[in-house]
């Protein structure tokens, strides 16, 4: 295996809700950063890099600089990571790239979302507002559903193997407090049960959206020995933008995420069938389908059996999303990919209690932004 | 779907200068696209330079109207609350005969839509406007667009 590129050594945070009153995003960057800064064990004024991401609607231009005024830190790189659900795997790889550029020695990267009744709509001027929307297809379920009606229509994966993946992410959730779905299973029947919003996409194969915050403090793997928590290693990384919208994109039952993975295992000197985590991004169930495929662990099209033969909990075989994913643990916007980054590194610190992997050593994570659009991926390993 | 498409409410195109004659054609009920005189290409959208080449000899013609249909999804939940009145409602990604693909509007059918199924361009007000939707072909004939 590789050396590590840079280790993860504090992460944060916040519990999942509905709705926020009165709660800007810039006050919950705050708590989150706070929580992971502390769990790093280092000081505030340590914190020399900053990695934060776009601020629709409260703060369009000057993100990074808002943010470390509000935090009173002084970074040395500071950046805006704007790779939708793949923003927080993102932010991970150009942190370690960062520090071993010489350019900043901790770097916090955090991402993080109120949730108000009244948001108001993002005044796009772009493609997709002019040649998707006046068609009658505003938002990301309908996309979604085309890349889900191509993969059944090439292949013949059904419904009830989408619903499969869906009900997975429940059943881990079960073993989660902070998720929002913690107390409220639900099986493939119920989630075939749920409305049809657009088929072929059920109403329980999309995530609920949330508030919420994650963050993550990044530093070198030398530094990382000296610190209290057992460190993350970042072994290899891997990143591809194809397209924005669903119309343009090169293929509807692959995405970037195969280059991405396939680079981040090539980086690592590791397999996917090698990963105890598999911590992939599950905005819809078509999602996890396509990675699982992408990824190498089963040939196209036939990620259906393989979720029959496989036990997706912390105790079977291919652990998947031991935190529910943000199928069960909600959708905190763009910090929904770092909830994927977050897990991993509980599992492979070993606290991830009730849902602790035994002897977890290597962690799949998976970001995935758009409409499967933007990827990146990472190999995470335990010290 | 039984609503009339024209009377709803519903987010019309972002126009800009460089995108006007692929919507003053639309209003005509006609389909055009740029192709590229460099690598002979078709380009959709439209744009200022070839992204197959970034070659900047882009000519607008007449598509033909005719497609095939990549995927599409019946929408019971519209993300945009001007198409709550027509739904469910089917749109569509269409291949269209010349490479590039778009999305569209799906007219109803008198088969259910199938992926693979060949399309004919069906110019339709939505919205106070006309867009180039899509329509399957008949089996029996040999369509031709209008
Ligand atoms: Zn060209």
């Amino acid at each position: 295996m590789s050396r590590a590129k840079g280790s993860i050594v504090g992460i944060g945070e916040l519990k999942p809700q509905r709705l926020t009153q009165g709660v800007t995003t810039l006050e919950m960057i705050a708590e989150v950063s706070r929580l992971a800064v502390l769990d790093a064990g280092l000081e505030r004024a340590a914190i020399d890099g900053l990695l934060v991401g776009p601020q629709v609607g409260e703060t369009p231009q000057h993100v990074p600089a808002t943010i470390a005024e509000y935090l009173g830190l002084a970074p040395t790189m500071a950046n805006v990571v704007d790779l939708g659900g793949a923003s927080g795997a993102g932010m991970v790889w150009r942190a370690a790239a960062a520090i071993e550029a010489g350019m900043c020695e901790a770097v916090l990267c955090v991402l993080a979302n109120n949730r108000e009744e009244t948001a108001p709509r993002s005044p796009n001027r772009n493609p997709i507002r002019e040649f998707d929307v006046p068609f009658g297809a505003s938002g990301a379920n309908i996309s979604y559903a085309l890349l889900m009606q191509a993969h059944m229509a090439e292949y013949g994966s059904t419904a009830r193997d989408f619903a499969l993946i869906a009900a997975a992410a429940r059943a881990n959730a079960q073993l989660n407090p902070d998720a929002i779905f913690y107390g409220k299973p639900a099986d493939a029947e119920a989630v075939l049960a749920s409305p049809m919003i657009a088929s072929p996409l059920h109403l329980l194969e999309i995530v609920m959206p949330v508030a919420g915050g994650e963050a993550v403090v990044v530093t070198s793997a030398e530094r990382a020995r000296s610190l209290g928590k057992p460190p993350v290693h970042l072994l290899g990384a891997g990143e591809k933008v194809t397209h924005r919208a669903v119309s343009q994109a090169p293929h509807l039952t692959s995405g970037p995420l195969k280059n991405a993975m396939a680079r981040a295992f090539q980086q690592s000197g590791t397999r996917a069938d090698e990963m105890d985590l598999l911590s992939l991004y599950d905005c819809y169930t078509i999602m996890v389908a396509t990675t699982i495929e992408d990824a190498g662990l089963c040939a196209p099209g036939a990620f259906g059996a393989w979720l029959n033969e496989h036990d997706l909990s912390h105790k079977g075989d291919k652990p998947l999303n031991t935190h529910g994913g943000q199928l069960g643990f909600g959708q905190p916007d763009l910090a929904g990919g770092m909830t994927h980054v977050v897990e991993a590194v509980r599992q492979l610190r070993g606290e991830a209690g009730e849902r602790q992997i035994g002897n977890a050593g290597l962690a799949l994570v998976s970001g995935n932004g758009a409409t499967m659009s933007e990827a990146t991926a990472l190999v995470l390993g335990a010290a | 779907m039984s609503v009339d498409l024209n009377t709803l409410k519903t987010p019309g195109p972002t126009i800009t200068a460089l995108t006007r004659p692929f919507w003053d054609a639309a209003a005509e009920g006609r389909l055009m696209i740029q192709h590229c005189e460099d690598c002979g290409k078709a380009v959709f959208y439209p744009r200022p330079i070839c992204p197959h080449c970034w070659g900047k000899r882009l000519l607008w013609k007449d598509a033909s109207g005719r497609g095939r249909l990549k995927s599409f999804s019946e929408v019971h939940k519209p993300g945009h609350p001007g198409w709550l009145p027509a739904a469910p409602y089917v749109v569509g990604l269409v291949e269209l005969a010349e490479g590039p693909t778009m999305l569209s509007f799906i007219l109803p059918g008198t088969r259910p839509q199938q992926i693979g199924d060949m399309l004919l361009l069906a110019p339709t007000a939505i919205g106070g406007r006309v867009l180039p939707a899509f329509r399957q072909i008949e089996l029996a004939t040999e369509e031709e667009p209008r």
